[in-house]
């Protein structure tokens, strides 16, 4: 039997309107969070929110989350054959799932 | 469905990479208002900040230098398909725009005073300026960021998704975009429309650039009427990082290593190879991309390759204060990785690197519809047939400058905005309707099937049969997203952004196949192998317009005029 992750992610669109859902991820040695989050949307669910850029650089800085309770980049975070929690950051705007508004207030779409 | 929102400038830049945020600084210095937007983030998505070295410059600080020699080993690297007006404009204001850079503090590396050039592959003399370690694309974000954030006239907004130009009385009036963070549409009228959006390597399996790469700036062109160059010629970056698994690094990060320290290309049994294919590296870092890909695919052809495809790379014959030296903190972010190169060699092969075609335009970055102008990666022409290793950074400079300056001088001319809401009526409608998602599709499973297809059909080897068989991909794709969006269209709806995505990548890729399939030849990042050499007769661009939904194509011959005088 080949390891798994089990990914328990945060879905919504507002904090007091989301729920749980779980998904259990191919897991192998050295993958990041990242990685486990683009394994769902391809192979489970590809309406789940999550935003990156650079895929694997750390260099767009898009992709921070909380997981176990802690701000990481999904794609420095390791992935771990065990559960894992993942939540939008919590002292930013929920967008949906585990996008939140995270531009600065100055690069934010407003009417000229 | 939102409201519709309406904002109105001088100048629209769309993307904000290195020759985006150049364009805006440029725009800005002129007098002119703008609005720099991303579909992520302003000046962390895209190429540029993730260069990991060289930026070429006739500096001639390390060596006397001159851009004409800068320009010849351009050319040279082109393959004879170089427009050469775009080349020299390159090599010519290239030492103009580093000096800027270096005035505003990119921190360029620095030895006896002078900034130091590093000797790359297919150059003449020491020519590549660089930050260290390996921050290069960083510093070169950071500092164009901060530049923007201090000129006056600059309007930011991350997250917009531009869907379509809008074209009035054939010019260019503006846009329409979607606000990914609230799923509203926009309307966009702009003076004068800058694209800035890079290339296409999105449309690969590996790839060494940003997932927000997908070619929309080609695609946008097309379909506003514009002619697309090049398309064919897709670089492979030959040393990408295959294994083991290595997390917050870019895999195009062995470059530096080869500059510096040579390092050496070995085969699945240990071998040095690359003397088969006609170049023996003895140590040192001399082969260009097109031959290195083409010495290491043939390797793992003849099965020499290594455990995962690719070949070794080596530098296991420097001692560790060599490589600390050279590489400081990145040692200690391999070791993080399990790395350590004093005992084990890493993995390397091919992966999608930077794209040579791109929008037609002339030397003042005018494309063939008056208001809209190109900078950047998303320029075609200047490289031909292959890219002379750091001319990537630099074009995104120069290019940007260019249109920046072109771009201000004709909203200056221009009173009026010509933006009417009714030639944006198609575009909105697209944006404001949607279609079930088809069952058992998944959007992100299909953008996985198309870069698997292009990867194993249209990557660096080509035969007429897998060309084929690519398009017939492309076309079942096609079929399967159909005409209306998928999704729900409310904030950050990810199927719908894959469809507006998918949209644009299997329409350039249609691009790339098709004038892959109809260069009966084999030239620079070119390689059919059911046509092997090169033909005098294909020292030609080929020309790509859309009309009524289907592409046409035509050759023209290079441009090979003013340059060498």
């Amino acid at each position: 039997m080949s390891m798994t992750a089990k990914l328990k992610v945060w879905r919504g669109l507002a904090p007091d309107a989301g729920h749980w859902d779980t998904y259990e991820v191919p897991f192998e040695t050295g993958q990041s969070v990242l990685d486990g989050l683009r394994w769902i949307r391809v192979h489970r669910d590809p309406s789940l929110a999550i935003r990156f850029s650079c895929i694997n650089a750390n260099a767009c800085k898009e992709c921070m989350i909380e997981l176990d309770g802690e701000t990481v980049y999904a794609c420095t975070a390791r992935l771990e054959p065990q559960e894992m929690t993942l939540q939008p950051l919590s002292n930013k705007k929920v967008v949906r799932d585990l996008v939140t508004e995270i531009a600065p207030p100055a690069e934010r779409f407003k009417r000229a | 469905m939102t409201e519709t929102m309406h904002v109105e400038t001088d100048v629209l830049v769309i993307g904000a990479g290195g020759a985006g945020m150049y364009a805006a600084i440029e725009a800005a210095r002129d007098g002119a208002n703008v609005l720099l937007l991303d579909r992520s983030l302003i000046g962390r998505g895209g190429a540029t900040v993730m260069a990991q070295m060289t930026v070429a410059v006739a500096l001639g600080a390390e060596t006397p230098d001159h851009w004409s020699h800068h320009l010849k080993d351009t050319l040279e690297a082109g393959r004879g398909l170089c427009d050469e007006r775009l080349a020299r404009l390159l090599c010519e204001q290239a030492p103009s725009c580093i000096n800027e850079m270096d005035g505003w503090g990119v921190g360029w590396a620095r030895k006896d005073g002078h900034i130091t050039q590093a000797m790359a592959p297919g150059h003449d003399r020491p020519r590549c300026v660089y930050v260290d370690f390996l921050n290069t694309g960083p510093a070169v974000s950071k500092t164009l960021r901060t530049v923007v954030n201090r000129a006056s006239g600059i309007h930011k907004t991350g997250d917009l998704l531009v869907i379509d130009l809008v074209r009035v009385d054939g010019e260019i009036a503006g846009a329409v975009a979607l606000h990914l963070g609230s799923g509203a549409p926009v309307t966009i009228a702009a003076k004068a429309t800058v694209i800035a959006t890079g290339g296409l390597t999105r449309l690969y399996r590996r790839n060494s650039a940003s997932a927000n790469m997908g070619g929309d700036g080609y695609a946008l062109a097309l379909r506003a009427g514009a002619s697309l160059i090049d398309m064919e010629f897709v670089q492979f970056f030959p040393i990408g990082h295959l294994a083991p698994r290595l997390i917050g690094m870019d895999p195009i990060m062995w470059d530096p290593f080869r500059y510096k320290l040579g390092g050496r290309l070995l085969n699945g049994a240990g071998e040095e190879f690359t003397s088969r294919y006609g170049t023996d590296e003895g140590g040192r870092y001399v082969l260009t991309r097109d031959l290195a890909t083409y010495a290491i695919m043939k390797e793992v052809e003849a099965g020499r390759g290594s455990p995962h495809g690719g070949a070794y790379l080596s530098f296991q014959h420097c001692a560790e204060s060599e490589l600390r030296k050279a590489f400081g903190p990145v040692i200690d972010r391999l070791a993080a990785n399990h790395i350590d190169l004093t005992k084990t060699a890493i993995e390397v092969a091919p992966i999608a690197h930077y794209h040579m075609g791109g929008v037609a335009a002339d030397d003042r970055m005018q494309t063939e519809i008056p208001g809209l102008l190109v900078a950047g990666e998303a320029v075609g022409g200047a490289n031909g047939a292959n890219r002379l290793s750091g001319n990537a950074i630099t074009e995104a400079f120069v290019f940007g400058r260019e249109a920046g300056r072109s771009a201000a001088a004709r909203a200056k001319r221009m009173q009026l905005q010509m933006f009417r809401q009714d030639d944006a009526r198609v575009a909105l409608e697209l944006l404001e309707s949607s279609a079930a998602n088809p069952a058992g599709v998944n959007t992100a499973g299909m953008i996985e099937t198309l870069q698997a297809t292009m990867a194993d059909d249209v990557g660096p080897f080509r035969t007429k049969e897998r060309l084929t068989r690519a398009l017939g991909v492309i076309g079942e794709l096609t079929s399967v997203i159909g005409e209306r969006p998928f999704g729900d269209g409310g904030a950050f709806d990810m199927q719908r952004l894959d469809w507006f995505d998918l949209r644009n990548m299997l329409l350039v890729a249609r691009s790339v196949t098709e004038a892959a399939l109809r260069r009966t030849e084999s030239r620079g990042a070119h390689q059919r192998e059911d046509f092997p050499g090169l033909l005098a007769e294909w020292t030609a661009n080929q020309s790509i317009r859309l009309d009524a939904n289907k592409l046409s194509l035509t050759s023209v011959p290079a441009l090979h005029q003013a340059a060498a005088q």
